[in-house]
């Protein structure tokens, strides 16, 4: 069984008196321990694919499912705590609240659990020494590189142990260097943690790093490339 | 307890306006605090006093003055035992930075009108024996240094002129009706020097039973009646409340102008947490993408509008209530035992709890309500 299993979904906007059909009738799987990047022009629905999967927005018709879940049934309040514990979610900006050291960061789905402080305080020590920030613990986003910074939130997004880690154009904002690093802990996660990943970006690098590319363009599934499913 | 980090740290990220939020709460429950004290303190002065004790004035106001050739008809009313007279002097003292009432008494009648008033038997019959004597409350001694024997010099208004008086009693009240810091002398002392007017600001007497004023009250005022100076007589509690509304409808006053505080306070408490809100609209979404409920989220911002109200709170009546105390504040003499009541101190602290809600709950909803994926493209 797939790890996402997406069936005959759609997704339409509305924006005024105009219609936008994002995705009409997208069927598609994602395996378990993948490694999946979804490229495409812009105003394919790479993002909005990812907010299905995450639970974030709902299909207008269809099925999404994830771990056997079917996400797109959940009510609001099913939602949140079941993204606290399947999904880990990295963003292209905002990742992180600048009020908050990087420890504090990576400690806010924790939160969410009922750990002790101490437990909590065993996982962040581990997911920061994981992407190599065990030293810059109490450290403020602003006190952080680009890629210090997003580094920190694939700790924070790994460090309840998640079904899934999402990533909405990590390498976006990075400078090549930066950008070969993330994607060098993603592959790892990958590879040496098992954590099944799925990354929206425009660059090429970036998919390079994962083992499954998707092509989706006006909103259909277009092209496979890697490992199936 | 796991997210007041959380809070805190919200709450520090413009600390210069989290400071100028809670002062203003502070400052709009002292203020809050203040004026209604005024309120429970003239509103307990209108409750004090004897109701064996019934006071008599110029039916025409307070200000004009009644014969004294009065006192002795008083007596003559059946139901009367004991009658005494005083007259407001209105003298000022030094640079007059520190008010204090001054009145004429008769002394013998009016230490026997009010027991309450305690003074040594030695200092009492030196007041009876001399003239330009005057016996003075205890706080005037705190106040001014004052001591037994020593002249003290008083600048008549009403009565114009220097007035030398010497010290020869200190009292100390026994009851809240006394204050503690008034200067009594003797009032033929006054008639003297200011050319035998015969003349009494009011009259109190002492009648043989408490329910028997309101017949006694009506035969006084029908026996002056058609005089050139009717009379006006009621309880000691309504001469003392009237003494309190002179000022007009100081309750309203004060209780309008205190909501009006509240209330312009509640728009800058409201407008900051708003803007605060607003301004963190993608970490919110952030938050509630990593899993943080709509509960949770609401729950965080009621929290930080709590802490500004709780610390406002804590500021402001804790404030009032101690700064009130450890000065021994009574608004130069006219508003004496001013101090904040356990129920104005709830009061505030309801207020406080009001203002939290208002100002926490717009934002606090508007965070919860947030649609992530929105919130997230709106700001990308």
């Amino acid at each position: 069984m797939a790890l996402v299993e997406i069936r005959e979904v759609d997704k339409t906007f509305q924006r005024g008196s105009e219609r936008i059909d994002v995705f009409i009738g997208l069927t598609l799987d994602i395996a378990e321990g993948s490694f999946t990047a979804l490229m495409g022009p812009s105003g394919s629905g790479k993002p909005t694919l990812l907010n299905l999967v995450a639970g974030l927005d709902r299909p207008t018709r269809g099925s999404v499912r994830v771990a056997g879940a079917e996400v797109s049934a959940m009510r609001p309040n099913q939602l949140a705590p079941w993204r606290a514990r399947h999904i880990g979610f990295v963003f292209q900006q905002l990742n992180l609240l600048p009020v908050l050291t990087a420890y504090q960061n990576v400690e806010l789905p924790l939160l969410l659990t009922r750990l002790s402080r101490k437990e909590r305080d065993e996982r962040i020590r581990l997911a920061l020494g994981v992407v190599g920030l065990e030293d810059r613990l109490s450290h403020y986003p602003r006190q952080l590189s680009g890629g210090q910074e997003q580094r920190v939130a694939i700790a924070r997004a790994i460090v309840a142990d998640p079904t899934l880690v999402l990533l909405d154009e990590p390498t976006g904002q990075l400078d090549a260097r930066s950008s070969g690093d993330v994607l060098q802990l993603l592959g790892r996660l990958n590879q040496e943690f098992k954590k099944a990943i799925i990354i929206v970006t425009h660059d090429a690098h970036a998919a390079d790093a994962a083992r499954t590319v998707l092509h989706l363009d006006k909103g259909r599934l277009i092209e496979r490339q890697g490992a199936a499913v | 307890m796991r997210f007041l980090h959380l809070v805190l740290a919200n709450l520090g990220r413009h600390k210069l306006r989290t400071l100028l939020t809670t002062a203003s709460v502070a400052l709009a429950l002292f203020l809050f605090a203040s004026l209604r004290t005024v309120v429970t303190t003239l509103d307990a002065a209108a409750r004090f006093g004897s109701a064996r004790r019934l006071v008599s004035t110029n039916a025409t106001g307070i200000v004009f003055p009644l014969p004294l050739s009065y006192a002795n008809k008083l007596r003559a009313v059946p139901g009367v035992e004991a009658v005494t007279w005083a007259n407001w002097f209105g003298g000022r003292y030094g640079d007059n930075k520190r008010f204090f009432a001054q009145f004429a008494v008769d002394p013998q009648s009016y230490l026997e009108m009010y027991p309450e008033i305690s003074l040594p038997e030695d200092q009492k019959q030196a007041f009876f024996r001399e003239r330009s004597s005057a016996i003075i409350g205890r706080r005037l001694v705190d106040v001014f240094g004052w001591r037994l024997g020593q002249n003290v010099t008083i600048r008549g208004t009403i009565f114009p002129g220097d007035w030398t008086f010497t010290i020869r009693g200190i009292y100390t009240p026994t009851d809240a009706v006394i204050n503690d810091d008034m200067l009594l002398f003797r009032h033929d002392y006054l008639e003297e020097r200011v050319g035998r007017p015969g003349i009494a600001g009011w009259y109190v007497f002492r009648i043989d039973d408490a329910n028997h004023a309101a017949q006694i009250a009506r035969t006084v005022d029908g026996q002056f009646k058609n005089s050139s100076a009717a009379t006006k007589t009621g309880t000691e509690q309504a001469f003392n409340a009237s003494f309190a509304t002179m000022w007009g409808n100081v309750s309203l006053l004060m209780g309008t102008i205190g909501l009006a505080v509240v209330f312009a306070i509640l728009l800058v408490t409201a407008n900051a947490m708003m803007m605060s809100a607003r301004e963190r609209t993608g970490e919110v979404a952030v938050l509630k993408a990593i899993g943080f409920s709509d509960r949770i989220v609401f729950g965080l911002v009621m929290l930080e509008a709590a802490a500004i109200a709780l610390t406002g709170a804590l500021l402001g009546l804790g404030g009032a209530k101690f700064l009130y105390k450890a000065t021994n504040f009574n608004a130069a003499g006219f508003l004496p035992g001013f101090d904040v009541t356990t129920s104005t101190l709830l009061l505030g602290a309801t207020v406080a709890l009001l203002l939290m809600l208002a100002s926490g709950l717009v934002p606090a909803i508007r965070a919860a309500r947030l649609p992530v994926v929105q919130a997230l493209r709106r700001v990308e």
